[in-house]
């Protein structure tokens, strides 16, 4: 039912496709662009840049793989440094593809349609760069199979099952098989859309094989709708607990700033608050490019920014439970550290994700702000700088000054550290390009259920 | 590829077009009133009620995916269980080899799996794919099932299949066209 009925004129709000749209004009805008011959001059441009940073970290992979991880500013006492916070950084990101895919299905928000297919499609390649880090941090990969998976191997050996890493591996790996596989089930019946309106045989082939011949009868569309049902019913509890999981690689250790019960809720918050933001930066310049403001139109920029704010205010909560704790805990170690993190050697970091994620995101509760593309897209890159250094602030100041003072040391990351890094944005960009290129960025099979030519009455 | 009306021999079916999901609906009503039992209907976005209008049964999807979660949750604590207790004991903290609360985790996770790799796996067999070719892609209208139009067909299998063509003029087809086998 439109929501907007029993509203007076002033509180409207703008609907989740504007009006103009029937299937026709749907399944054309967004079909068009995998379907087109052209390349657009940006998409070039912005592939190129992409590709180059992939070069950085393929090059960044292979000096780390010859030379070993001492490549890193990872030292005692800091161990854990630039490959766990961007391993978290970027696992976070992924967490709004599945919130708006899995969640907000469940509560039948229609306003997830026309975003849901990109931002899934985010988490999937967020989750690959985040992959990375973990793997690649163990200097030799090609060895850490044997305590990261269970399987025979000829030494006898089998993982530690009470390691909360061991939990983080199963969770990390569950979590990007099930994306993968809802992202593909999602996309079945656009790939035959695309199917049919191929302009040449070779793309009728290929988007044909990948529909694995879906014919849209009454019996497909029924499992089909009972399996995507089913499939964000266990998205939801995992990807809950994909973050809780990744807060126990810290929560179960007993490094003072660690060691606290806060740790999986205000992850997750954190995380949906970061992939928010993410979503608005890939949403914001992506509408504007390919003309998809009357699909994504300012209900889903304003929904986003609303819900950016909300999880922001539980990771403020948890900013200042982590101070209460501190004080609480009567503990001369907890309390130095959040002394150290506020006047420490790292407190430009601490006062820098305070300002963005306490302070700037304030703003938010102006619809004017909401409402101010340009600004929100500024906004949202800042955020997850905040939320980059929310890891930063976790990991480092922590390790860098723990119990005893004879060990404290400065950490400070090497060029190869940025390096790796600044690769990984160029895996994640790429990916996203030719996923906007070759694939319906839009499900164009969910956005036309709103549209009055495919509601049926009910007999009688 | 459409054929003239009189090849009947070789036909998988009648196809009927239709303009709205509504008017696919009440024809398919129709459809089943008169007796016809091998029918399906085609439509570019799920329609809640044409299952059961046409089919009567609901799938056994859901029955599939409980087992396979619970397999998985299964095989996620006897992995554990037999690597930490019987495979490879370490006394870590001297705490007991068969800490189930450690175990809880991983065995959370692959019931997840399997349960979600079965709900995708099983949508896609129980519906008999992949399979690239099917007789009702042999009418070039077929193609807008993908896009906005509705198509109800008529299986040459069923027993009331000689009036079928007429008769699926009558429900207000847009056109209505042989399906060659």
């Amino acid at each position: 039912m439109d929501p907007n009925i029993h509203r007076p004129m002033a509180l409207q709000e703008t609907p989740v496709i504007l009006p103009g749209h029937d299937f026709e004009t749907v399944t054309e805008t967004i079909a068009e662009i995998p379907l087109s011959k052209r390349y657009p001059l940006g998409w070039i441009a912005f592939i190129g840049a992409a590709l180059g940073l992939l070069g950085v970290l393929h090059m960044a992979l292979g000096y780390l793989v010859m030379v070993g991880i001492g490549i890193f500013g990872t030292n005692q006492p800091v161990g854990w440094a630039f490959p766990i916070i961007n391993f978290v950084w970027w696992i976070g990101i992924g967490h709004a593809g599945t919130l708006i895919s899995a969640i907000l299905l469940l509560f039948k928000q229609q306003w997830r349609m026309s975003i849901s297919r990109f931002a899934e499609a985010m988490t999937i390649f967020a989750v690959a760069c985040a992959a990375i880090f973990p793997v690649f941090h163990t200097g030799r990969p090609w060895l850490a199979a044997y305590w990261l998976f269970p399987y025979p191997n000829a030494m006898g050996l089998w993982p530690q099952f009470k390691s909360p890493l061991i939990w983080d591996v199963f969770a990390v790996s569950t979590y990007a098989t099930v994306s993968i596989v809802f992202w593909y089930v999602g996309l079945i019946p656009d790939l035959a859309s695309l199917r049919d309106r191929a302009t040449s045989k070779l793309k009728a082939v290929l988007y044909g094989m990948a529909s694995l011949g879906w014919r849209g009868s009454a019996r497909h569309w029924h499992r089909y709708e009972v399996a995507s049902l089913i499939l964000a019913g266990l998205s939801t509890p995992l990807v809950l607990s994909v973050h809780t999981v990744v807060s126990f690689d810290f929560a179960v250790s007993v490094i003072p700033g660690w060691h606290a019960t806060i740790f999986p809720p205000y992850f997750v918050a954190g995380a949906i608050y970061s992939g928010f933001a993410m979503v608005l930066t890939l949403a914001i310049p992506v509408r504007r490019f390919y003309g998809m403001e009357s699909l994504i139109t300012m209900r889903h920029i304003d929904n986003m920014a609303k819900v950016m704010l909300a999880t922001g205010l539980i990771v403020g909560y948890g900013y200042t439970m982590e101070a209460f704790f501190a004080w609480y805990s009567a503990s001369p170690h907890e309390k130095f550290m959040m002394w150290n993190r506020m006047f420490g050697q790292y407190a430009w970091a601490y006062w820098s994700l305070i300002s963005i994620n306490v302070v700037m995101v304030q703003f938010l509760w102006l619809k004017k702000v909401r409402h101010n593309v340009g600004l929100l897209f500024v906004m949202s890159l800042l955020v997850n700088v905040g939320m980059w250094l929310e890891r930063f602030v976790i990991v480092v100041t922590s390790l860098a000054n723990d119990f005893v003072p004879s060990s404290w040391a400065h950490y400070t990351p090497t060029r190869w550290d940025y390096l790796l890094y600044a690769g990984t944005f160029g895996l994640f960009t790429t990916a996203f390009l030719l996923f906007l290129r070759f694939l319906p960025m839009i499900s164009m099979f969910e956005v036309k259920t709103l549209l009055p030519q495919g509601k049926v009455k009910a007999e009688h | 590829m459409a054929h003239t009306p009189e090849t009947t021999s070789a036909l998988h079916g009648v196809m009927a077009e239709y303009d709205t999901g509504q008017e696919l609906v009440d024809a398919a009503r129709k459809t089943m009133a008169q007796g016809y039992t091998r029918v399906e209907a085609y439509s570019p976005l799920p329609i809640e009620d044409l299952n059961t209008i046409i089919h009567k049964t609901r799938t056994v999807l859901p029955k599939l995916v409980l087992a396979g979660g619970l397999t998985g949750m299964a095989t996620g604590f006897a992995l554990q269980y037999w690597a930490s207790v019987i495979e490879y004991p370490m006394n870590i903290g001297g705490r007991p080899m068969a800490s189930w609360t450690t175990f809880i985790v991983p065995s959370y996770e692959l019931t997840i799996l399997f349960a979600a790799l079965t709900a995708a796996f099983g949508m896609v067999l129980l519906s008999g794919l992949p399979r690239p070719y099917h007789p009702v892609f042999n009418v070039e209208r077929f193609s807008m099932a993908s896009s906005d139009k509705f198509f109800l067909v008529i299986e040459s299998a069923d027993p009331k299949f000689g009036g079928a063509a007429a008769f699926l003029k009558d429900t207000g087809a847009k056109g209505v066209y042989d399906v060659a086998e």
